[in-house]
């Protein structure tokens, strides 16, 4: 099948959401055609509200709805969301534990054209230093549209990651979603890849090139990256020679830092972190910013070697 | 409620505002000063907030977006029985539910953690939208204040509530004039106000902040207005009720000594 965009599946599952459940408002800031909420704008046009370009007080706006015991999806893209309203996500939403999911679009280098100032790296590490809020990032549309309907019931804050480009499908309709939980899509034994996002697809086509060349890596998703799955890694810490975490997000405060948070406290193994290096991105196509920004399949598997030796 | 009353009222909350800020030894008295009637006029004539609903989700709600003057509206709850008069005195201090700026997670009747400021008003907004969403009736009460509205989100808000048409939300801006670092025209000029809330589609009236028949007539005028929300401009003094903090800038964030407290507190009694 063809790849569809975390986004695409956010919007189609909010849709579906929005005429089943009736605690359900949806807040956009003029990027709904983007963002996808204009799927459920159409699905329910008296629960979809446009707020404008002012993301601080669309942030305001969704903590006052969700008072009224209401559930509030609120979509910008990732930059907006997590950066420009960060303070109102904080105060306003996180210190109030209030019901407001915010569904955060085009984060990361693969927004592509759009360019650098619009290229969200940094979000991962400013939601989840926020007390009471909880960080996902699901990897494809299956885990996409699971995550979206099961945190309608789960109370409080949630953070959901979504990428623009389209991604390949990695999960099977069997799949389901646990918060706090990582899924292995592929058991080795070497070393294990911790990936995240966009670099679940990666990872895994790595994975096959790899093989070909004698090496035997595990493959994990770990899209609830706030609570993180801390019994998973550890095993896999016990179970591997070394660990390599992949995510399209800054090596400052991402999944690699969550997950050496782990390591270092219970059991410190040899973790390698393809992320983005201290850099701004951009502009160009998806792919091309994968491959010059070092995270497209070559480069994992260039990693997975050069760590192999290291651990020799 | 009769003028008299909300009077007593009004100065029973300025007393309990001075007392808390004194014991506390910190918070910000001449911001909480002003707002006496304002508050007292809300909580005992105009919203319908009490004892049984106070836990419902949905019901006239009061944001207190300048939550630094969060000794005034902690003494309206105590006022209304909300809370115990003698809890007052664990605010500002350490494992109480008083915060120094209002949470919402810790005392039922704050109906917003506010304190960031400009934040307030946007969640006041969220408010009056779902209400107006599920056609519900009630109705939703915000105090700005005027240092207040030099954040941009004061204007993101209320370019929301009068592109929404919030008929049902009532933003009172307690024009004091004074801001933590003096004349708020020479720090950083918000005026005009009026026309600024004008322009971005709201109903505004103009009243003395500390006239109780202005600040009722205000507040059925707006109930009355529909299509808009309504701003009311209310000018007020800074630190009223007590003479040397009075329209004193000083008193936006200082507690008094023990002599200022004794003397604060007679001229209160005497009122």
């Amino acid at each position: 099948m063809g790849k569809v965009a975390t986004r695409v599946a956010y919007g189609e599952a909010l849709a579906e959401l929005i005429q089943k459940d009736d605690r359900i408002f949806v807040l956009d800031a003029d990027l709904s055609k983007s963002t996808n909420t204009h799927k459920a704008q159409e699905a329910k046009p008296e629960r979809h509200f446009n707020m404008g370009i002012a993301e601080g007080n669309m942030m305001g706006v969704a903590a006052g709805i969700a008072t009224g015991g209401n559930i509030v999806y609120a979509s910008s893209f990732a930059m907006f969301a997590a950066g420009r309203a960060f303070e109102q996500v904080r105060n306003s939403i996180c210190y109030t534990k209030l019901n407001v999911k915010i569904c955060a679009t085009h984060a990361g280098i693969t927004l592509g054209e759009d360019g650098a100032s619009h290229q969200s790296v940094e979000d991962i590490a400013l939601m989840r230093a926020i007390p009471n809020m909880r960080v996902i990032q699901p990897a494809d549309d299956v885990e996409t549209k699971q995550v979206i309907e099961k945190i309608a019931n789960i109370e409080g804050p949630f953070y959901v990651r979504l990428g623009r480009s389209g991604v390949a499908r990695v999960h099977d309709e069997n799949y389901s979603f646990k918060l706090g939980k990582g899924n292995v899509l592929s058991q080795g034994k070497d070393i294990a890849i911790i990936a995240t996002g966009v670099m679940v697809e990666q990872a895994l086509l790595a994975k096959e090139t790899l093989k070909e060349d004698g090496f035997d890596v595990t493959v994990v998703n770990m899209a609830s990256i706030k609570p993180i799955d801390e019994e998973m890694i550890l095993q896999l810490s016990k179970t591997h020679k070394g660990i390599i975490t992949a995510e399209e997000h800054s090596k400052f405060g991402g999944l690699g830092s969550a997950v050496a948070e782990v390591l270092s406290k219970h059991n410190p193994t040899r973790l390698r972190m393809i992320a983005i290096e201290d850099t701004f991105g951009e502009s160009g196509t998806p792919d091309a910013l994968l491959e010059k920004y070092g995270l497209s399949a070559p480069s994992v598997v260039r990693h997975v070697k050069e760590f192999a030796k290291e651990l020799e | 409620m009769e003028n008299n009353q909300l009077a007593t009222i009004a100065n029973n909350l300025r007393k309990n505002v001075v007392r808390m800020v004194a014991n506390a030894k910190s918070g910000h008295i001449g911001g909480s000063l002003s707002a006496a009637e304002i508050v007292a006029t809300l909580y005992f004539d105009e919203m319908d907030i009490t004892k049984e609903n106070l836990k419902n989700k949905e019901r006239d709600k009061f944001v207190l977006s300048k939550g630094h003057a969060s000794p005034i509206l902690f003494s309206v709850l105590a006022e209304k029985g909300f809370i115990e008069q003698e809890e007052l005195m664990t605010f500002r201090k350490i494992n109480s539910r008083l915060q120094g700026h209002p949470s919402m997670v810790y005392v039922d009747g704050v109906d917003m953690s506010t304190g960031s400021l400009g934040q307030g008003i946007s969640a006041a907004v969220g408010m009056a939208l779902s209400y107006k969403a599920k056609n519900l009736d009630y109705r939703v009460y915000t105090l700005v204040g005027d240092g207040e509205s030099q954040e941009g989100q004061v204007w993101e808000a209320a370019m929301a509530a009068g592109h929404y048409k919030l008929d049902n939300l009532v933003l009172f801006l307690d024009f004091n004039g004074y801001q933590i670092d003096g004349d708020i025209t020479k720090v950083m000029n918000p005026l005009p106000l009026d026309k600024k809330f004008q322009a971005f589609n709201w109903n505004v009236i103009t009243i003395d902040g500390h006239n109780f028949d202005e600040i009722k007539a205000a507040l059925k005028q707006a109930k009355e207005f529909k299509g808009k929300p309504t701003a009311i401009i209310a000018h007020t003094v800074k630190g009223k009720g007590v003479d040397f903090m009075e329209n004193n800038y000083a008193w936006h964030g200082t507690a008094p000594n023990q002599e200022q407290f004794e003397e604060a507190m007679k001229q209160l009694e005497g009122k």
